[in-house]
């Protein structure tokens, strides 16, 4: 198998594969959990606005309370770095924009290839960061197994790959044109493919579980007017 | 009224079957239980953990100890184990990949006895601090049902249940006994003190810990609401409000010691139910009982302090003069962090006191007394739950308390312990002891 061939199975067969698993196992955790049910609250409540008690629940706990923040500061403002990273990475840099653009038809305005570029080291640092600190603090340590590194793992391959990839990338090409090294973008794009396929399996899935728990915890306080 | 009087019974029945079949401890009953208990809003949130241990750092037994087993979300992992294996959206797909986690044990859970119960408070402070928003409260209250079923709860709590249901009271406390302590109050106040009292307003029950230790408060009661002219009643039967059940996580003996309760209300017909300066009584009358007892209430239920702010701000409630020393509130974590009530008592003891101080994070971040959730009755974890108050002994230093005030019984029961284990002599009040004290003297009586 070439170079090219491989980057062809990996933007064929390997994507829609792995985009397959992405969204139906997403689905299927959420549907499945959702299937439990629960009982009526009968207790009078305290306040109807539970919608608003849920958004202050998602919002609210983007950013820890001034009471909570002593200890672990670390961890937060690192968490914090490698989120925006990922964020800025995944969605600002062109080529990824104009991949999802040939997939699905949606585009938006990318950032400064700079801005891009500048967020990767802090993003890689504040990874490998986060794993160390993972492996040596006692709590942490206590409370990760296998989920905790594999999805550290498929989180961290695809931007090491990613940077792999970014000389076989030209802006002057264009859109769907052939890359000028396949290997490399191939290797990327299998591991973007490999954290898909784990996401909803493994703990990544608080991509989207996080909301519905704060919204569910917002909610029941603010029925009893305690603070979501 | 007709209906719960015949369903009552049932209450009781079943409470007693549950606390005779707990023979021997059944790892497999407790796994089973784990997984009944984990709904869709559980199972959600043990599904959300990310395993980033903020809620260590919100826990006083972790910040007294620093024992990684001490962290709030770890006190978990049986159930979540046991959901995993049972019921998580792949345990089929884990189950065919050879990939379940192993089933929890009975060596295991005689473990997390400890973890469980004597090193958690209930007290959601870790829950106020979870980024997921994982009501890991909620959870442990929730994983105490299958401990407490399969024999894994503590033999104290097993023993205060048993208790309850047999004398009304997990001391074993009796009418007689509060009958004693209301003609005390009686003398001392000069005021009648209703009981039984068909067709009053508002239904007084209190917890044993009042009626033994701070007996005043009843007859702060009384002269309270005879200035506000407040109908009340205590009832000869179903008075206690301390629930075991609640502590222990047996939904079957929270249910029969809420019904008594209910039971007295309907009874004497009134419109109210007055939840005394107790914190877990509150949230288990206020929130679980009609969740229990598969009813909603035809009465409302409302925290003393709530009502007491309520007539204050009425102008029915008029204090004179103020207390001149630094005075700190205390919050009782199911009223303020579960239950909501945070500007009441801040209200109330600003208008009797003159130096009021905050302890740091105060409201929703407040520290555990280190009693609640049921520790304060587990003789074994009394070291722990000494070594937990250092976080409030550095809090009450730091903000110069000369006193704490306080609205819940038990934390009032378990400072004063601790206090005088740390060698110190803070004084603790009752919140409505303190107003009763503070109290516009009647005006005199009209010359005949």
């Amino acid at each position: 198998m070439t170079a090219a061939d491989l980057l062809d199975f990996a933007r064929g067969p390997a994507l829609w594969f792995s985009l397959l698993v992405l969204f139906a196992g997403s689905a299927w955790r959420v549907a499945a959990t959702f299937r439990l049910g629960t009982t009526p609250d009968l207790a009078e409540p305290r306040s109807t606005r539970l919608l608003a008690g849920a958004l202050r629940g998602i919002f609210g706990r983007m950013i820890t309370k001034p009471e909570f923040r002593r200890g672990r500061g670390f961890g937060a403002v690192n968490g914090y770095i490698y989120h925006i990273g990922l964020a800025v990475i995944a969605f600002g840099f062109l080529p990824h924009i104009l991949f999802v653009e040939r997939l699905t038809g949606l585009a938006w305005t990318s950032l400064p290839g700079w801005v891009v570029y500048l967020a990767v080291g802090p993003t890689f640092i504040a990874l490998l960061l986060a794993l160390l600190y993972r492996m040596t603090d006692p709590v942490l340590r206590l409370l990760s197994g296998f989920d905790d590194f594999f999805s550290w793992f498929v989180v961290f391959l695809p931007l090491l790959t990613g940077m792999a990839a970014i000389d076989g990338w030209s802006p002057a090409a264009a859109p769907g044109a052939a890359p000028i090294y396949p290997g490399p973008l191939a290797i990327h794009l299998l591991s973007v493919e490999l954290l898909f396929i784990w996401l909803p399996f493994g703990k990544l899935a608080h991509a989207f579980l996080a909301f519905i728990s704060r919204g569910m915890t917002g909610a029941s306080m603010a029925r009893k007017g305690a603070v979501p | 009224m007709d209906t719960f009087a015949t369903q009552s019974p049932l209450f009781e029945d079943r409470a007693r079957a549950v606390l005779a079949s707990v023979a021997a401890p059944d790892a497999r009953r407790a796994a089973q239980e784990f997984v009944a208990q984990a709904d869709r809003d559980a199972a959600f949130q043990l599904d959300a953990c990310v395993h980033c241990g903020r809620c260590a750092e919100a826990c006083h037994f972790y910040l007294v100890t620093r024992d990684p087993r001490h962290t709030p979300v770890y006190k978990l992992r049986p159930m979540l184990k046991a959901w995993q294996r049972e019921r998580a959206p792949f345990a089929a797909l884990r189950r065919w990949l050879g990939l379940t986690p192993p089933a929890v044990t009975a060596t295991e859970l005689s473990e997390w006895s400890e973890l469980l119960y004597d090193t958690c408070n209930l007290c959601g402070r870790c829950t106020g601090a979870c980024p997921m928003g994982i009501d890991i409260a909620g959870l442990v209250r929730r994983a105490r049902e299958g401990m407490s079923v399969a024999g894994f709860a503590p033999a104290d709590h097993y023993k205060a249940a048993q208790r309850a249901l047999d004398t009304g009271s997990p001391i074993g406390l009796r009418w007689p006994a509060l009958k004693r302590q209301i003609e005390i109050q009686e003398k001392e106040t000069g005021l009648k003190i209703p009981v039984d009292a068909e067709g009053a307003d508002y239904l007084v029950i209190l917890s044993s810990i009042e009626i033994v230790g701070f007996a005043e408060t009843i007859g702060a009661l009384a002269r309270i609401f005879h200035q506000a002219k407040v109908s009340w009643t205590v009832p000869s039967v179903g008075f206690e409000a301390t629930n075991i059940g609640v502590q222990m996580g047996s939904r079957d003996v929270a249910a029969a010691l809420l019904s008594r309760i209910v039971e007295a209300a309907l009874r004497l017909k009134v419109k109210y139910v007055i939840s005394p300066e107790c914190g877990h009584a509150y949230s288990a009358l206020r929130w679980e009982g009609p969740n229990l007892l598969g009813m909603a209430y035809p009465f409302k239920v409302v925290h003393i302090v709530e009502l007491l702010d309520q007539l204050v701000r009425e102008g029915r409630l008029k204090t004179r003069g103020k207390d001149n020393r630094r005075l700190a509130f205390h919050d009782p974590c199911q009223l303020v962090r579960r239950g909501g009530v945070i500007d009441e008592p801040r209200r109330l003891l600003a208008g009797v006191s003159n130096n009021t101080v905050e302890l740091p994070s105060p409201g929703v971040a407040n520290f555990c007394c280190g009693g609640g959730g049921g520790v304060s009755a587990i003789h074994r974890a009394e070291p722990l739950r000494f070594a937990a108050f250092a976080c409030k002994q550095q809090q009450v230093e730091a903000a110069g308390a000369e006193a704490l005030v306080t609205a819940c019984a038990n934390c009032r029961n378990v400072l004063e312990e601790a206090i005088e284990q740390y060698e110190s002599t803070l004084p603790v009040l009752g919140l409505t002891e303190l107003i009763a004290q503070y109290l516009e003297p009647d005006p005199p009586a009209a010359l005949p």
